[in-house]
């Protein structure tokens, strides 16, 4: 008894309560004749589509700069990546290899005047962050029109300039991952498992960094700024390597997203893709400084689980599109329920 | 003056927090226009006393205390500080209380401001009343004027200099008009020299005017320069109750730092030493609340190297701008080759360790395990505890070698955990302080540096950390510079002490010197007055 309780206190009551509700809807599905399989091929998909971006969080918790609202910037390096490749038509693999290899420039750059920001705000970053992912956003909306993009799939047909909201992948690296090693098992249900290896390859280099000399200094100039610099780390340092980092994962995790996705989403599409991001982190029980692996991947299939599950099992017992509505309680009521712990976090 | 029967007694005052005596059967008189100069080391029981005097509500919450305070022939139980103020105490404390943004007058007069009442005082009460901008700038005039000195009543206060502002306190306790005592804990500690002697002069002027005043200093030769009569507090004990008269600086010295006179806890071998470990040459720390202006001396090799004086002084200050934690500078060589200062990784991979005062805020990782607290240093300085992985491509932590050197240091200084994987936060202050010299052991340092290494730890720990850095001191070879406002624990340890007095170093001495000679150093009398 003791030992469940001490569980539950460890694994926290709103991943309990989650976990739970997935598992209700699970069992609801059936009867409402939404089928088993695909939606476990869905949920399993939409894992893979968004767990980078979800790991792209942890360096940056881990260094105490807390939750990376600014991940528009990594998410927009991504973008860029992306449609330089089409713009190169580059095709297949090497597409999407070279869309990853195009962002990472823009990430490092924007990733490192991102740092020196929040190293000059440090208590305040999250606040700041949002701000800056924001307005970067928007002021990518300009530069989306007038770069100088002319591969005939991206732009405006009618003007034949400006890139266009919605660009297809197809034909280029649609499904890239999804279909490397994919393994059918009847109509519905497909394994994704090159896009799942992916994930779990970034997870372990993550995994691997984290347990290194500087992953380590990271660690604990997040845990205590003074104690690492006291030990003669360079707080700064960590701080710009970790905020490199989460935005290159940002970026990497929007290219993935994309051809799993099969769309490049330009102009505003970037800034409803940074709180399912942060709330997926948050639901896996990380705090905002400290967070793991398993929160990465507990968070993201519970959170993507729900978002999988709710719209075809709920709508179809209501009667109604309960789906956003759903998606944006969680996420804005998981982050603002892990911003009231801060208090908890000992100095 | 001092004449008719006390204005204020203390009797039989005793107050213990928790078990934890700080003031035992205290009793002394004040009468009227008497100043009374209260002097004693750092808790050595004054602000206590104060506390006392003043009803602060933080006695009553631990139980409050034994023995009577009598104001004019009544004894009297305050239970908050209004009650004090109405009896006629006054208070100027060390820091500011004073409004920036408002002006002398309006600070002299706050919430005793001259009013008269408007038409909506009959709905909203007081609050609503205008207020009489003339009589109140009459009052604060008058009051300074009692002060004897210059000071521009529509000045605000955020543009004064520190002196006026210390001034303006005064002055809004004389507007006062029941103020009949009058207590200032540190008066002078933030003005200048011509500032200070201003403010005695003012001091010795309102006592002229039948105001009873208890002056607390650690400036001895302010306190003899106009004390009537001076009580020295020692650890909760009035030591001497004295007039002054034929008082010497010297006598005060050993009244507040002695323990019992001749017991010497000095265990001094008379060791020499030749080679030079660490020359320190002007240097200058930027450390808040520990300034240090100039300060030059040299450590041997081998040798344990004190440094006391009291809290404020910069004693803090000289370890952590060694070691690149505040803005410094100056020169320091280490065995002939210069540290670069404002930078703390080059310090530690030159062989310095540090324990720092801050054991909380900088000496650990409260949210992470004991290996990860002991090892870390070492692994970011000298990249120890990590393993090559895939032929040296990259490496990883060892955590093996990490819990290997935990438990090894875990046996040796006796920490008390559940396990290595134990969180720093969950051990007690003792351990936690053992863990902070395994840190710094870790990165095995030719020098190490320690601060306040007992502060806030109990007796048997206390022995255990001495005790500890005597060993690695003797058996390693380490040289050792230890803080501490302990001057009883330097003498116990210590090869040489230094004292640090207002950022600079007072002076020099052997631990078997006279009790004295440390007390006059830590107040402030310059060196040649020692010799003298």
């Amino acid at each position: 008894m003791r030992n469940l309780k001490t569980f539950i206190e460890d694994f926290g009551w709103p991943r309990i309560i989650i976990f739970f509700f997935l598992i209700f809807l699970f069992i609801m599905a059936p009867f409402v004749r939404v089928r088993l399989d695909a939606s476990i091929s869905d949920v399993l998909n939409r894992f893979g589509q968004n767990a980078i971006m979800v790991l792209a969080m942890v360096p940056m918790i881990q260094s105490g700069c807390g939750l990376n609202f600014g991940l528009a910037l990594g998410i927009v390096s991504g973008l860029l990546g992306a449609t330089l490749s089409l713009q190169f038509q580059l095709h297949g693999i090497l597409g999407f290899l070279g869309a990853i290899a195009l962002a990472a420039p823009f990430a490092l750059v924007l990733g490192w005047f991102y740092a020196k920001l929040l190293n000059k705000v440090k208590g305040e970053e999250m606040t700041i962050a949002m701000y800056v992912g924001f307005s970067f956003i928007m002021f990518m909306c300009i530069m989306w029109l007038i770069l100088p993009y002319n591969n005939p799939t991206m732009v405006w047909g009618y003007a034949g300039k400006g890139l266009r909201t919605t660009i297809t992948v197809e034909g280029y690296w649609l499904k890239i991952l999804n279909n490397f090693l994919a393994i059918r098992i009847g109509q519905f249900f497909v394994f994704p498992t090159g896009l799942l290896l992916f994930v779990g390859l970034f997870a372990f280099l993550m995994w691997l960094f984290l347990r290194s000399k500087t992953g380590t200094a990271m660690t604990a100039v997040g845990s205590n700024p003074d104690f690492a610099r006291a030990s003669g780390v360079d707080v700064d340092k960590m701080r710009t390597i970790s905020i490199i980092i989460s935005t290159f994962l940002g970026a990497v995790g929007i290219i993935v997203y994309e051809q799993s996705f099969g769309f490049i989403q330009l102009y505003t599409a970037p800034s409803p893709m940074v709180f399912p991001a942060v709330a997926a982190i948050l639901i896996g029980g990380a705090s905002i400084n400290k967070a793991s692996m398993v929160n990465v991947l507990v968070g993201t299939i519970l959170f993507q689980g729900l978002l999988t599950m709710t719209p075809s099992v709920i709508n179809s017992l209501l009667q109604t599109d309960m789906s956003e509505v759903i998606r944006i309680i969680v996420s804005n009521g998981m982050i603002l329920y892990a911003l009231t712990r801060k208090i908890k976090v000992s100095k | 003056m001092a004449n008719g029967s006390p204005l204020l007694s203390i009797q039989h005052v005793s107050k213990d927090f928790y078990g934890n005596v700080v003031l035992h059967d205290v009793s002394f008189d004040l009468r009227e226009g008497e100043i009374l100069g209260l002097v004693g080391e750092n808790g050595a029981g004054k602000t206590t006393l104060m506390r006392i005097l003043f009803g602060m509500p933080v006695i009553a919450e631990t139980g409050g205390f034994q023995g009577s305070v009598i104001i004019g022939g009544s004894e009297v139980h305050f239970s908050s500080p209004f009650d004090a103020l109405d009896a006629g105490l006054g208070m100027v404390h060390q820091e500011f209380s004073l409004i920036p943004g408002f002006t002398t007058t309006e600070n002299i007069v706050l919430n005793r401001e001259s009013m008269r009442p408007s038409i909506l005082n009959d709905v909203f009460g007081d609050r609503m009343s205008i207020l009489l901008r003339d009589k109140m700038r009459e009052r604060a005039e008058k009051a300074i004027g009692k002060l004897g000195i210059e000071l521009d009543p529509d000045m605000l206060v955020s543009e004064m200099p520190v002196g006026h502002k210390q001034f303006t306190e005064i002055a809004r306790e004389i507007d006062r008009e029941q103020t009949r005592i009058l207590i200032l804990d540190e008066p002078t500690a933030v003005l200048t020299e011509s500032e200070a002697e201003v403010l005695l002069q003012t001091l010795k002027r309102l006592a002229s005017e039948g105001i009873a005043i208890i002056f607390i200093s650690h400036r001895l030769q302010e306190v003899l320069a106009i004390a009537n009569r001076i009580v020295v507090l020692r650890d909760g004990h009035v030591v001497k109750d004295t007039p002054n008269e034929h008082v010497s600086m010297r006598d005060i010295a050993s009244w507040m730092v002695g323990r019992s006179l001749g017991e010497t806890g000095a265990r001094s071998e008379g060791r020499k030493f030749s080679d030079i470990a660490l020359k320190v040459h002007h240097l200058w720390v930027d450390m808040p609340g520990e300034t240090v202006r100039d300060v030059s001396f040299d450590v041997h090799k081998g040798e344990i190297f004190g440094i006391g004086g009291l809290a404020g002084q910069g004693k803090l200050g000289i370890p952590n701008g060694i070691m690149g934690l505040f803005p410094a500078g100056g020169e320091v060589i280490l065995e002939g080759n210069t540290v670069p200062l404002n930078a703390p990784a080059k310090a530690l991979a030159m062989g310095m360790g540090f324990v720092s005062e801050d054991r909380r805020g900088v000496g650990l990782l409260l949210d992470e395990s004991l290996e990860w607290n002991i090892a870390f240093t070492a692994m970011q300085v000298h990249r120890q505890y990590l393993k090559k992985v895939l032929g040296g491509l990259f490496s990883q932590r060892d955590e093996r070698a990490m819990e290997d050197l935990c438990k090894e240091y875990v046996s040796l200084l006796d920490i008390k955990c559940t396990s290595t994987k134990q969180k720093a936060k969950e051990l007690s202050g003792g351990n936690q302080q053992k863990i902070c010299l395994a840190k710094a052991f870790a990165i095995k340092p030719s020098l190490l540096f320690v601060s306040e290494p007992t502060r806030g730890i109990d007796v048997g720990a206390k022995k255990l950390v001495l005790d500890t850095l005597h060993h690695y001191n003797r058996d390693f070879g380490t040289t050792i510079v230890m803080v501490s406002s302990e001057l009883e624990e330097l003498r116990s340890i210590c090869d040489r002490i230094a004292i640090v007095d207002e950022g600079r170093i007072a002076g020099i001495l052997p631990p078997t010197a006279d009790i004295s000679e440390f007390g006059l150093l830590m107040s402030g009398a310059a060196m040649e007055a020692v010799n003298a």
